[in-house]
């Protein structure tokens, strides 16, 4: 009989320790436990360059202050190195030629359609809407870049494929980075703080390409965004709450592993339809629901204090002061979460239990090889030459406004042959 | 010899002038009279198509349908005319064919045969397609004014303006809605529209098809361009199939800009590529929806431009999709040959390609009519360009035009009609 006391009042004791701990260790996680330290993101270790862009015998132009970067954009050949040294430069550089930037200080980047890019150590201050946005492109790298003070998005991908975002510090912006109706993207070892909300996977309807799927979010330090959200009115971002840590609107197969995502005053982790920040039938060829989530293992805490809006709303009634890691509304179906336990969370009653699984094979979503610029072969080109310019003048055996082209190949077959 | 010679002339030389008077009366009755009861006849029993062997009594058109393709085309085995351009070389992003100099297109409609081409063209320009025969297509969409008619508010049979402006049909073969609001998802579901509407063409669908079938010229036609119907009547679905083909073989893509796009860097003059960056930079921003290489993401947007001068707010896209986010959405056009199709917007608010520019200069909202809480498109903001980057803007929109592939004007047209396209309306 005594020692089945003596057992009892162990365990009761165990378990009054146990609360006592967790009721502490809450306190501690609300207060005080400091976030661990962000990376270091210009040591020779961290990351590592994909792209190659030393050796061989390239011609180097330098540019100073005071000298024009556009004319010797202009002059630049393939191969060219155009070190543009400190100073002020109020240019507008638009380069349409193969390139590659880095270190660069200024207002934002922004391409359409260039593929097998590299965007690397620029830094870029209140650029206004955009800081590094590459759109329409494919198989790009954007690293070790620092940006604040973006209206929008600092880095933003819009209608992409296979693009790495690693190694970025995005602070002080409405939105850190944003991975808008792409495909493919890695976003990892990012250091967000102090945005308004700080890394998105979104749908935005009425863009030309219309879904957003394979994205992962991994090992990325999403810390205290708690920034006013100054955006532009009408703009996606300029409706969301203060206080979001990741975002995943729409979006469907987001993976979101290893990321620390603490003091974000709103929400840890939020999952949401197209409803919440538009009519959901504005785009038909939309799908607004995110589908096939998974939220592997994360380190969240002290999120979700001091709620806004719709979370606020929530909060009230389902009478709780208690702030949210991870919030999912809307519809959607297919995910999954590992370890629900670990998390404060709601609405994600329809998230089964993920199979045991990890991001860690996927070492990036960049292509073995470049993207191919060309698609075709000299034939095939010269064939969509003579159809799409030529054939307007010259039809192939009757004279139209110019000879016919069985004449010309008569004028120029002894050039042909040689 | 010559005495009886004369004994035969002499009588005929009397009969001759004595009654020559009644012939040159009577003849022309004769062959009116005929004429008329071949038309009667002709006209009673059902009319068939006549194979062109029996093309005995068709009108003096010539019934031979070209039967090479339009320039931009080539003919495949199976006598269809498949699209070629240049930007067939470049990779196409999920098939939406947006972005960037060197970027695919969508896939163009195309796959039909030259004499389906060939007879849309004819039709087109013909205005037997109207009810009362006093317009055609080509009325409101005139080759020589960009494929669209000058005018802020077309002008249907009855000369009454209609709601809003007709587009121009350059590149309409890219296109996948139809009309400003998108209402129309093809172009044969768009056309019935203007052929039926009692304000446009006017026509219904049985007097379209008795006037084509009963005549002779164009059942030639249709027999040519329809093969495998020969001898039938002539359906609604072929004449909706040639109007297709002829108007999707309307391709612009050879302007100045294109050849700077593929690599000619002198294609451009300086001040026009100033133009170019200023309209691809992140402050101006008209790139993010007039995306190269179509100048349209084909989307719709909410832009907050004024309705014509005295008529109502057009409430736009948020008819056709009962959303009112896109209440006065409209679709965003192509700037293709934008310079030869003033005046522009919707209702032809503005008469110059600056004066187009400066709308968006002058903030966010500013045309907004009070009362109205429109969604604007979070791109437009107050972009404040300079003089000078509003007129390198416009410089550079000019270089969009290419009229190259311009198909030519029919000198006759089947049904007998005269052209009308040209004609002077009362505006």
């Amino acid at each position: 009989m005594k020692t089945i006391l003596s057992i009892l009042g162990a365990l009761i004791g165990a378990a009054l320790m146990f609360g006592v701990g967790f009721y502490v260790s809450q306190f501690l996680f609300k207060e005080d436990v400091p976030p661990p330290p962000p990376p270091d993101y210009f040591s020779e270790t961290s990351g590592g360059s994909r792209a190659d862009l030393t050796g061989g015998d390239q011609k180097i132009v330098e540019v100073r202050d005071g000298e024009s970067i556009r004319n010797a954009v202009a002059d630049a050949e393939p191969g060219t190195i155009i070190r543009v040294y400190p100073g002020r430069y109020n240019e507008t550089i638009f380069i349409d030629k193969d390139f590659k930037i880095m270190n660069y200080k200024g207002n934002g980047i922004m391409g359409q359609a260039g593929n097998n890019f590299v965007i690397r150590n620029n830094w870029v201050k209140d650029a206004g809407i955009y800081g590094i946005f590459p759109e329409y492109g494919k198989n790009g790298l954007i690293e070790h870049n620092i940006i604040s003070g973006i209206a929008d998005a600092a880095i933003y991908v819009g209608m992409c494929d296979n693009i790495d975002v690693r190694y970025n510090e995005v602070h002080d912006n409405v939105a850190g980075i944003e991975i808008e109706n792409s495909r493919k993207v890695l976003v990892e070892g990012n250091y967000a703080h102090n945005n308004a909300g700080a890394i998105f996977a979104l749908i935005t309807p009425g863009l030309p390409i219309k879904n957003c799927r394979n994205v992962i979010f991994r090992s990325n330090y999403v810390i205290n965004n708690n920034h006013e959200n100054f955006g532009e009115p009408g703009s996606i971002v300029g409706k969301l709450p203060k206080g979001t840590g990741i975002i995943v609107l729409a979006a469907d197969k987001v993976t979101m592993e290893n990321n620390i995502v603490m003091g974000n005053d709103n929400v840890g982790i939020a999952v949401t339809d197209l409803s919440f920040t538009d009519n959901m039938d504005k785009d038909p060829k939309t799908d607004p629901y995110p589908d096939s989530l998974v939220i592997l293992d994360n380190l969240m805490a002290n999120n979700g204090n001091n709620p806004v809006g719709q979370v606020k709303t929530l909060g009230k009634a389902r009478m709780s002061y208690k702030g949210l890691d991870i919030l999912a509304m809307g519809g959607g179906k297919g995910s999954c979460i590992k370890d629900r336990s670990r998390y404060r969370t709601w609405g994600l009653d329809g998230y089964g239990a993920c199979p045991p699984t990890t991001t860690t094979g996927i070492q990036s979503y960049m292509l073995d090889k470049p993207a191919e610029p060309r698609d075709v072969d000299k034939e095939r080109e010269g064939k969509l030459v003579y159809y799409g310019v030529c054939s307007g003048c010259h039809a192939y055996d009757t004279r139209l406004i110019g000879p016919k082209v069985t004449d010309i190949q008569k004028i120029r077959a002894d050039q042909q042959a040689r | 010899m010559n005495q009886r010679f004369r004994i035969i002339i002499q009588p005929l030389d009397r009969i001759f002038t004595k009654h020559v008077r009644y012939l040159i009366v009577l003849l022309p009755l004769v062959v009116f009279v005929s004429l008329g009861v071949i038309y009667q006849s002709s006209n009673s029993k059902e009319p068939d198509r006549p194979s062109s062997d029996k093309a005995s009594g068709s009108a003096s058109f010539s019934t031979q349908l070209r039967d090479r393709c339009p320039p931009g085309f080539e003919l495949t085995d199976s006598n269809t005319c498949e699209c070629r351009h240049m930007y067939q070389q470049y990779k196409n992003l999920q098939g939406a064919g947006v972005g960037g100099l060197q970027a695919g297109l969508p896939e163009a409609r195309d796959g039909f045969s030259p004499q389906q081409i060939d007879l849309g063209r004819l039709l087109f320009f013909d205005p037997v397609l109207s009810a009362d025969s006093s317009t055609s297509c080509a009325s409101c969409h005139k080759p020589e004014k960009g494929f669209s008619d000058g005018r802020g508010r077309s002008m249907g049979m009855h000369e009454k303006p209609l709601q809003r402006g007709a587009p121009s049909l350059w590149n309409v073969a890219f296109k996948k809605s139809f009309f400003w609001d998108g209402r129309a998802s093809t172009l044969e579901e768009q056309m019935q529209e203007a052929l039926f509407n009692g304000d446009e063409m006017g026509n219904t669908k049985d007097s379209l098809l008795a006037a084509l079938n009963n005549d002779q010229a164009y059942q030639l036609l249709f027999n040519e361009a329809y093969p495998e119907n020969h001898g039938g009547q002539i359906t609604l679905e072929e004449v909706y199939t040639a109007l297709t083909a002829f108007q999707t073989s309307l391709i612009s893509l050879n302007s100045r800009y294109d050849q700077y796009a593929h690599g000619n860097h002198n294609a451009l003059s300086e001040r026009e590529i100033k133009g170019l960056n200023v309209f691809r930079s992140s402050v101006a921003r008209c790139a993010e929806c007039h995306t190269p290489p179509l100048f349209t993401n084909r989307q719709i947007a909410v832009i907050g431009a004024p309705a014509a001068d005295g008529a109502p707010f057009d409430e736009g896209a948020q008819a056709t999709f009962g959303d009112s986010s896109l209440r006065g959405g409209f679709k965003v056009p192509t700037l293709r040959n934008i310079a030869k199709t003033a005046p522009y917007m919707h209702s032809g608010a503005f008469t110059t390609l600056e004066g187009a520019i400066r709308f968006y200069n002058k903030g966010r909202g500013h045309a907004v009519p009070e009362g109205e809480n429109l969604d604007l498109h979070w791109l437009i903001h107050n972009p404040d360009l300079k003089d000078k980057e509003v007129k390198q803007l416009v410089d550079f929109l000019k270089t969009l035009t290419d009229q190259r592939f311009k198909p030519q004007v029919p000198e006759q047209l089947p049904s007998g009609l005269p052209l009308v396209h040209k004609h002077k309306r009362s505006s």
